[in-house]
C-alpha cells in the first residue's frame, strides 16, 4: 500500500477536507478544514485541483508532525507558519517538494499561526464517513485522530503540481461581523461594545469555537433560556459569563446561547489561526 | 392577512424562520424540503427553522417567498413508524412514577402509549428530540447530569423524550433501554435504508415494552 506512515505528533492533527455540510438536522457538525484558503492553496500547490474539496489532507494544530512515505509524492505545507525538512533537509513553507519513498517529513512547530496543512498529491485516501473524510472533533464522526502509528493511505496523483501559486490575501484589521438574529437579548448597544472591546483569544479555543475574554462582559437584558435553534459557521454566541464563543467548523448544530452577531466567512480563516493571547477585535459591515 | 412566521437574518447566507412550537417548526422544515427550498441545511428546533448556506440574495428571496407559501398548523402524521423494544427498567423510573402520580406500571403504560414524533434532532449525531407527552408529564432534567449514560438509554427532559445513540453524558431522567441502532453512518439513506440516524425529523416512534 501507498501510504504514510505517522511518527511522532506534537498536537492535534486531524484529516479534513471540504467538510460534511447537509447534515445538521440529524445533528451531524459540518467540520472540515477551518482555515478553507490556506487548505485550498495546499491543494493546488500539489496538482490536487480537479476535486479538491473531496481530496483529504492534515491539519496540524501547533505543534509539529513527523512521518515516513512509502511511495514518492509531491507535497506543500500552507498555513501556520514552520520548518519543513525531508531527511533533515530544509525544505520551503508554501511550495511543492518533493518527498521520496523512504525519506522522513517533519513539520517543526508553528511559529505564527495555529493551523498549518500538509497536502499530498492525490490525497489521503482515507474511508469516507456520511461523504467526508473529516474528522469532527465534537461527536468524532470521521476517521480517528491522526497519532504515532497511524498509516494513511494515499490516493493517486491526477495532476502535476503548481510551482507558482500565491495564498489568498488575508485582509488585515477586525473581524466583520453584521447583527445575529438575538441582537435584541443585549442592551441596545451590545454590537457597538462588541466592537469597541480588545479581546484576547482563550486557551480553550478550539474546532468548535474561538473562545474570547476581556475586562467587560457583554449583558444580557432579556433573562431566561433561548430555546436551542439551528447555529451558523462564524456566529457569535455568548453565553450567560458574557464571553463571545465565535463557532467554527465542528460547533454543535443547535445551541441554546444567543447569537448577537455573525462573523463575515471570509475572515473566518483568520479564526482558525489566531493564537491564545492574540488579540481580536470587530467591526460591523452596514 | 399576517404572515405565519418572522423571518431573521443570520448573516447573508442563513435566516431563522420563527414559528410557535416544534410540531410547527417539523411542519414547516418538511414542507421547505419538499418544495426543494435551496438551503444546504434546513434545521427544524423548539421553535425556529434555519435556513444556512443559501447562495445569495436571489435564494434569500426564494426562502421569503416559499415560507410564506406555507400554512401552519397542518400537523405532520404521516412519516414511518419506527417501533423500539424498550427494557422498562431505568434508574429514574420510581422517581418519574413520584413525579407522575402513579407507578412502575403506570410510567411504562403512559410512555409505551404515546406515539411520538421526532421534532428534530441535536446535543448528539442522530439524538433525536421526541414530541407527544402531554405538557403536564413535563419532568425536570437531573440537577447533576451522569459523567456516562450508555448508549440505547430512554429517557425524559422537559416533555421531551429521547433516546441516546452513543454513550455520553447526559441530564436525562431514564426510563429504561432499547437494543435498536439509532446512529450508523454506515447507513446511506439510500432507497429502502434509513440513513444515519434511525429517529430522522419527522419520523414517528412507538416504544413497546419488551
Amino acid at each position: 500500500m501507498r501510504a504514510w506512515e505517522v511518527l511522532d505528533v506534537g498536537g492535534l492533527v486531524t484529516v479534513q477536507d471540504a467538510g460534511r455540510p447537509g447534515l445538521a438536522h440529524l445533528g451531524v457538525p459540518r467540520a472540515g478544514w477551518l482555515d478553507a484558503p490556506a487548505a485550498r492553496h495546499a491543494h493546488r500547490l500539489v496538482g490536487n485541483d480537479d476535486r479538491p474539496a473531496t481530496r483529504a489532507l492534515l491539519e496540524v494544530t501547533l505543534g509539529g508532525l513527523r512521518l515516513r512515505s512509502t511511495a514518492s509524492r509531491w507535497v506543500a505545507v500552507t498555513g501556520a507558519a514552520c520548518t519543513v525538512s525531508v531527511d533533515g533537509a530544509a525544505r520551503a513553507h508554501g511550495r511543492p517538494e518533493w518527498l521520496p519513498a523512504g525519506a522522513e517529513l517533519r513539520l517543526g512547530p508553528a511559529t505564527t499561526g495555529v493551523r498549518s496543512y500538509l497536502a499530498v498529491a492525490g490525497g489521503l485516501d482515507v474511508e469516507p464517513v456520511l461523504g467526508s473524510r473529516s474528522t469532527d472533533t465534537l461527536a468524532w464522526v470521521g476517521p480517528p485522530l491522526v497519532t504515532a502509528g497511524t498509516v494513511l493511505a494515499l490516493g493517486e496523483p491526477a495532476g502535476p503540481p503548481v510551482p507558482v501559486d500565491v495564498p489568498a490575501v488575508v485582509r488585515p484589521g477586525p473581524l466583520r461581523v453584521r447583527p445575529g438574529p438575538r441582537a435584541d437579548w443585549f442592551a441596545a448597544d451590545a454590537l457597538d461594545r462588541l466592537c469597541a472591546t480588545s479581546y484576547v483569544a482563550a486557551p480553550a479555543s478550539d474546532r468548535v469555537g474561538l473562545r474570547l475574554a476581556a475586562d467587560s462582559a457583554l449583558e444580557r437584558v432579556r433573562p431566561g433560556e433561548l430555546a436551542s435553534e439551528g447555529m451558523v459557521l462564524g456566529a457569535v454566541q455568548v453565553p450567560p459569563d458574557g464571553r463571545p464563543v465565535v463557532l467554527l467548523a465542528d460547533h454543535p448544530t443547535t445551541g441554546g446561547y444567543p447569537v448577537l452577531a455573525v462573523v463575515e466567512r471570509d475572515d473566518l480563516a483568520r479564526c482558525a489561526q489566531v493564537r491564545p493571547g492574540g488579540a481580536v477585535r470587530f467591526v460591523r459591515v452596514p | 392577512m399576517r404572515p405565519a412566521t418572522t423571518l431573521l437574518p443570520v448573516g447573508p447566507t442563513a435566516l431563522l424562520a420563527e414559528v410557535a412550537d416544534a410540531g410547527q417548526a417539523l411542519s414547516l422544515a418538511l414542507f421547505a424540503r419538499a418544495a426543494a427550498v435551496p438551503a444546504v441545511e434546513v434545521v427544524p428546533a423548539a421553535t425556529t427553522v434555519l435556513f444556512d448556506g443559501l447562495a445569495g440574495p436571489e435564494d434569500v428571496a426564494a426562502v421569503h417567498r416559499l415560507v410564506a407559501l406555507w400554512t401552519p398548523g397542518a400537523p405532520v402524521a404521516d412519516g414511518d413508524l419506527v417501533e423500539l423494544p424498550t427494557t422498562y427498567d431505568g434508574a429514574d423510573l420510581d422517581d418519574v412514577a413520584e413525579r407522575w402520580g402513579t407507578d412502575r406500571d403506570g410510567v411504562v403504560a403512559r410512555h409505551a402509549g404515546t406515539t411520538f414524533v421526532s421534532a428534530f434532532c441535536g446535543f448528539a449525531p442522530g439524538f433525536a428530540y421526541l414530541d407527544g407527552l402531554a405538557a403536564d408529564l413535563a419532568v425536570p432534567r437531573l440537577d447533576t447530569p451522569r459523567t456516562r449514560v450508555p448508549a440505547g438509554s430512554v429517557g425524559l427532559a422537559g416533555a421531551w423524550c429521547g433516546v441516546y445513540p452513543t454513550g455520553s453524558p447526559g441530564g436525562w431522567r431514564l426510563l429504561g433501554r432499547t437494543d435498536a441502532v439509532l446512529w450508523d453512518p454506515a447507513r446511506s439513506g439510500g432507497r429502502g435504508d434509513r440513513g444515519p440516524a434511525l429517529l430522522a425529523p419527522g419520523t414517528r416512534v412507538r416504544f413497546v415494552p419488551a
